[in-house]
Parts: C-alpha cells; structure tokens; sequence
C-alpha cells in the first residue's frame, strides 16, 4: 500500500493513500468535530463541521471525512475562519429544529449539544424556524422525535449498510427534510424495521430513543458498531 | 373624578402580577384587581409530545416548587400506565415533596415575607428585603435560609440536583436513596430544630405587632379545600380531596383525584392570564364558589396532622377560632406555613427511619395502559392537578393543568379589596399603603412563574389615572 507525505498543521506527516484526511488528522491526535460521520459508517460529508482549509490551494475548504489524502497537500485544521463556519453550522442546525436540552432525553449525552459547547456555541444569531414536527411513537420499543433530529442521515446508512433492512429514507428537500420508515409509514408498521435498535444507538441526538426515556435517561452505545465491523470484514470478534 | 392606582410589578412575590386600585371621587377604594400579567402556554406546547417527558417539561413551569409539578406529574404518568409503583418509590417521592414543602415555605416566609413582619409594613422599602433583613439580624436570616437550604439538599440529595430534578418519572423514582444518602439526611435534620422554633418566635411577635392587620388582612369567610389522607390525617403527596365551608360543614368527602371537574369549574377574565377555578356547585356568580387552598386550607381540612409536635403545633392553631370553625383570616397562612414545616420535618425523620427506604427496587416497567391520566399533589401553595389525554402511542393529546395558585385566585383578589379598603387613602397615597396590598397577595405566597425580582431594590410603580386615562400623578421607586 501506497504512503503519501502531506502537511497537517505545518507539521510533515505520513498517511496511507487510501486515507481520508479525517483518518490522517485523527492519527496525528488533531481533535476534529464531527456529526455525521461515524467510524463503520460510509462517509457523506453532509454536516460540514469536519472542514478544513487547503493552504496550498488558496485556504480552499474542503470537508476532511470524504477528502482522500494526496502527495503534498498542506491542510490547516484550525483558524478564526474554521470556528466561525463551525459556530454557524451548529446554531443553523439548532435554529433549524426545536432542540429544547433542558426536555430532551438525550441531554447531558447528546453529540450536538456537546459539540455546541466544546464550540462555545452561547447563543443562536439565527431566527428560530420552530417547525411544528410530529413525535412517532408507534413503534414497540422506540420513538422518533423530527424535532431533535440533525439529518445527519447516520441512521439511514447503519439500517442499509450494517443491518441491511434499509428501513429509513430521506423525504422532502433541505431543511424541509424527513427521515422517514419504509416510504413515509408510522414506524411501528414498517415492515422492514427488524427492531434491532442500531439506529437508535448511532443516532447522535434525541431523534431515536428508547421508548420510556424520561429527561437526561437516554445514553447511546456506539462500540457495537466496531464489534460487527471487524468481525464482518476482518474476522476479528473481540468486543473492545 | 375617579382614579386608578397601579402596583407594577407586584414585589417579592414568585412571578409577575400587577395591582389596580380604583378610587372615586372622595379617593375611597371602590375596585381592585389583581392581575396576572404573564402568559406561560404549557397546556398548548405540551401537546404532541410523549408523556413519560411530561415531569421534566412541567417542572420547568416552576423554578420555586418544580418538585410539586414532578409529583403531579409522574403520578399522571403512573395512571397512565396503569401501574402500583414500589412501595419504596412512594415513601421517596413522600421524602421529597416534603423537603420542597419545607424550601419553599421558608422562602416564602423569611425570605419574601419577614422583612414586612420584621422590620414593619411601612419601613424603608430599600431595606425591607433579606438583604435588610441580614443587615438587622443575620443570625435569624441564616436560620432562614438554612432552614431553607435543608429543603434544598433533601431535594438534591434524592434527585441530583435541587432545581428542576428528573428523578420522579412515571413508573416511580429513577434513584434509589443509599445507606450514605439517609444517613447525610438524617445528620442535617438534627439542626433543624432550632431554626423552626425561630421562626415561630418570629410569628408570635408578628402576630402581637400586627393585631389590627390580623383582623383586615383577607378575613372573609370561603371555602377550603385539600387533600386529606385516609384517616382525615394532614397529606401532601396522595389521598383524597376534602371541601369545608366557613362554618366546617363538610360539602364533599372523599373526592377522588380524577374526579375533580366534576366540582371545580375554572372561569376566565380578560384582565389577567391566571384562571379563576370555583367550587362548581356554588357556581361562579358573586364568588359563591371561592375556595381557598394552601397552608390554611389544609390544616382547615385536615382531621389532625399526625406526628407529635404539629399535632400540638395544629391544637394551638385551631384555638384562634372558637366554636371549632375553620381558621378564616388569611394572615395565618403564615403560621399554617410553619406548623406545616414542622410537620414535614417530623414526617422526613420518621420515614427516613423505615429500613425499606433504601430498597433498590424503586422503578415499575409498564407501556400505555390507559389514555387518561390525572394526577395530584399538595403544592406548598395548594392542590396541584395535572390532567392527560394521550393516544395509543403515549403522545399527548390534551393537556389541563389546575394549579394552586389559580385557586386561591378569587380569594386573593377579595384580600387585595379588603385590604386596599382598610388602608389605602387616595388622598394621600404612601408607599406603606400600597405594601400593605402586596403583603395581602404574599400571605398566599403565589407561584406565578419561576422567578423571583432582585433584592435590593423596589421597584414600585404608582400611577394615577384620570378617567380618560390621563396620568396624573406617578410615583416610581428602585430604578
């Protein structure tokens, strides 16, 4: 397998050629948030936060999840430029639905709302759209809440990529966007759901929660996901 | 000409309301009114949301007494899943509820009302707040607060935090309480003796200072209601509703909570957002169903209150009345307040002395069982009902919240008159006065939101009004 050398940070480093950028930055210890990308997952650079500025093409952005590594590139992690884009992406995500921490199942766990403070998101410049969006309760065992939902869309690959029922799809277009069962059907009756509960437990907000959740109750389990994956492809089954 | 005297806002009370006077020619009181001026909307966003969140969304109504809607609420969730919950469950949701009951009436009476009881009705209002009250007395503030803060960490200690805890969840609690927890409670209840024999030391003196207010303060014959337990014993947490005229007659027994439209009404005015609940089979017209609840109302309603000192405590309250009446002056919800915190302080010694009070087994598991659930609870300021209508799926449908600070609606506004009569002189308004007014809504210590004002200043503001709503005269403090 191929090395490459590229600039991270102005530091000289090596990554293998098949690498994303995401890959070869974490390797180096660089903390760089995320949302939508999950490791185990496809990547869909849907959520942007992952941008980092190409210094030897003109600070161009790119997203570091579906980037590859190339011979030569110089990337910048962090500016004044990359927090602010990541501040806004955060408070139109938060202005984009009703997250409302203080009720949610999910606070004090939640990927968005740690992120927003890790981000010193204090508060939201954005004009609250406050959609008026339906629970889902039908299903047996889980609840699907539109209002907490980011569409990251990591429920939708984990159903079709690792489960292989394909249950969820996406409805609609931009922030109008639904996360919805098999073709727009109440949960509880979709046919494809096998209630394995993945979705539930890569979603990174309180969109997918165990039924009977109160405020804060709610905690996700990702490690699962790397259970699978390497038994799936590598044949190693060691729960780590 | 006919003039109008607003206090807005209402000071030291929890929420924001304001006071309109209405004085005719000779500058005699003829209409007053007490007026809620905030809007919450809980009964409407609730909607659509499942209703095992409904605890952690309807605490927020209140930062003060979070614990009651808590209480009201899980138990509405435990209705609906048509579930027992252990027994444990039961006996920390008790120990809870009384450590809230215990927080908030200190609040209420060193914090809100002391400083009027204290230093006088008509002192200098910059100093006539705690922050005065430490200055002139900072022993008997930290008795105060302390008092207060025992509450607090009860709280704190059984839910995590003390303001806004999702412990209580329908089903049961989420916790159980540990051998370390219980006995940290118990070592904190040793000191509070002293603090409560303070504030009844207080309130004696109060009562001596303020015989002409004691007889003009909201005295007026109602209604009480609240809840009692089995054995017409004082109860906060669970039991069933008792309604008694001024005369002590009995008008309903053994009112099961889910049963409550069936005798309070709730009325609405244009002038303030607050409800106007009634005592349905007297009806609404000319306050024929005023009913008060709260302190007064309970101990009014009660049969005795079950442990040795407020029992004593109670004995002595019931001796203000003769002939065996119920105890109709509304100045003396101030000592129903302390008898009261007595009261919960014995009940928290006693439970927490129940070995089945760290059973780890404090949570029953159960789904949809039933598509309506009504819960209830003793609030410190009266019985708290919360109504669901759901669907299949747990999702709320309808929402009705009967709060007690709406029930004692009618007969605040009757104190505030009452009290505008007796004292205020439109010829020659004094601060003082108007105090005198607002300390008639604090007696009831009403929860019209989550907040209190800043300490330190009054932020009185007096208008006169001419009849076309000229102003002619305005008087503004504390800005």
């Amino acid at each position: 397998m191929s090395v490459v050398t590229l600039t991270i940070n102005d530091e000289l480093v090596s990554a293998q050629a098949e690498q994303t950028l995401l890959e070869a930055i974490r390797e180096q210890g660089i903390d760089l948030p995320t949302l939508c990308h999950m490791d185990g997952l496809s990547d869909k650079g849907g959520c942007r936060l992952c941008m980092v500025e190409m210094t030897n093409n003109n600070n161009r952005l790119v997203p570091a999840c579906v980037t590859k590594v190339q011979e030569g590139q110089s990337i910048r992690t962090e500016s004044d430029k990359l927090t602010n884009y990541r501040k806004m992406i955060i408070e139109l995500l938060l202005s984009e639905r009703n997250h409302i921490c203080a009720v949610c199942v999910m606070n004090g766990h939640c990927e968005l709302q740690n992120l927003a403070a890790h981000l010193g998101v204090n508060h939201v410049r954005y004009e609250y759209v406050v959609p008026d969006l339906p629970m889902d309760a039908s299903h047996e065992r889980f609840v699907q809440d539109h209002n907490r939902c980011i569409l990251c869309m990591r429920c939708v690959r984990v159903c079709h990529e690792v489960e292989g029922a394909h249950n969820w799809d996406v409805m609609g277009r931009g922030v109008n966007s639904l996360v919805i069962a098999d073709l727009n059907k109440p949960w509880g009756s979709s046919r494809s759901c096998t209630g394995c509960g993945k979705c539930v437990q890569v979603c990174p907000t309180g969109a997918l929660s165990k039924k009977g959740s109160t405020v804060a109750e709610m905690v996700k389990h990702h490690d699962f996901l790397g259970w699978i994956m390497n038994g799936r492809e590598k044949n190693i089954w060691e729960y780590r | 000409m006919t003039r109008t005297v607003i206090i807005d806002p209402v000071t030291r009370i929890e929420g924001h309301a304001k006071i309109s006077i209405h004085l005719d020619d000779a500058g005699k009181v003829t209409d007053t009114r007490f007026h809620v001026t905030e809007f919450r909307g809980f009964e409407k966003f609730c909607v659509g949301r499942s209703f095992w969140e409904m605890p952690g969304i309807t605490a927020r109504i209140c930062g003060i007494c979070p614990v009651s809607h808590l209480m009201a609420s899980a138990k509405a969730g435990d209705a609906i899943l048509g579930v027992k919950i252990p027994p444990t469950a039961e006996k920390l949701r008790r120990i809870m509820n009384w450590g809230q009951i215990i927080q908030s009436h200190a609040l209420s009476f060193f914090h809100l009302s002391s400083p009027d009881l204290i230093m006088g009705m008509d002192s200098e209002p910059a100093q006539r707040n705690i922050m005065g009250l430490i200055q002139q007395d900072s022993e008997l503030a930290r008795k105060g607060i302390r008092l207060r803060q025992f509450g607090q960490d009860v709280i704190r200690i059984l839910g995590g935090k003390s303001i806004h805890p999702a412990w209580t969840v329908p089903g049961g609690v989420r916790e159980p309480l540990s051998v370390q927890n219980r006995d940290r409670i118990a070592t904190m209840l040793s000191e509070t003796s002293s603090w409560i024999d303070t504030a009844f030391d207080v309130l004696y003196d109060a009562h001596e200072k303020f015989q002409g207010e004691v007889g003009n303060y909201g005295e007026f014959p109602s209604l009480f209601a609240g809840l009692v337990g089995p054995d017409g014993e004082l109860e906060h947490y669970d039991g069933q509703w008792r309604v008694v005229n001024s005369e002590g007659k009995r008008l309903e027994e053994g009112i099961a909570p889910e049963r409550y439209r069936d005798v309070i009404g709730e009325a609405v005015e244009p002038w303030s957002y607050l409800k106007f609940p009634y005592y349905k089979p007297l009806g609404y017209a000319n306050g024929a169903g005023m009913y008060r609840v709260g302190p007064l109302a309970r101990l009014n309603v009660c049969d005795f209150a079950g442990t040795r000192r407020a029992n004593r405590a109670l004995h002595e309250f019931r001796r203000i009345m003769k002939q065996a009446k119920p105890v109709s002056n509304t100045f003396y919800y101030h000592y129903a307040r302390l008898i009261e915190i007595l009261f919960c302080l014995e009940k928290i010694e006693e439970t927490i002395n129940d070995p089945i009070i760290v059973d780890t087994h404090v949570r029953s598991q159960a789904n949809v069982n039933q598509l309506v659930g009504i819960g209830v609870s003793e609030a410190p300021r009266g019985t708290l009902f919360h109504e669901y209508h759901i669907d299949e799926q747990g999702i709320i449908k309808e929402v009705n919240l009967v709060i007690a600070t709406g029930q004692n609606n009618l007969a605040m506004n009757k104190t505030v008159h009452q009290i505008a009569q007796a004292y205020v002189d439109g010829t020659k308004l004094t601060e003082g006065m108007l105090n005198r007014v607002e300390h008639g809504i604090r007696m009831y210590d009403p929860c019209l939101s989550c907040s209190t004002h800043a300490v330190g200043q009054m932020p009185l503001h007096i208008q006169l009004f001419s009849p076309d709503g000229e102003v002619l005269d305005e008087l503004v403090q504390g800005k």
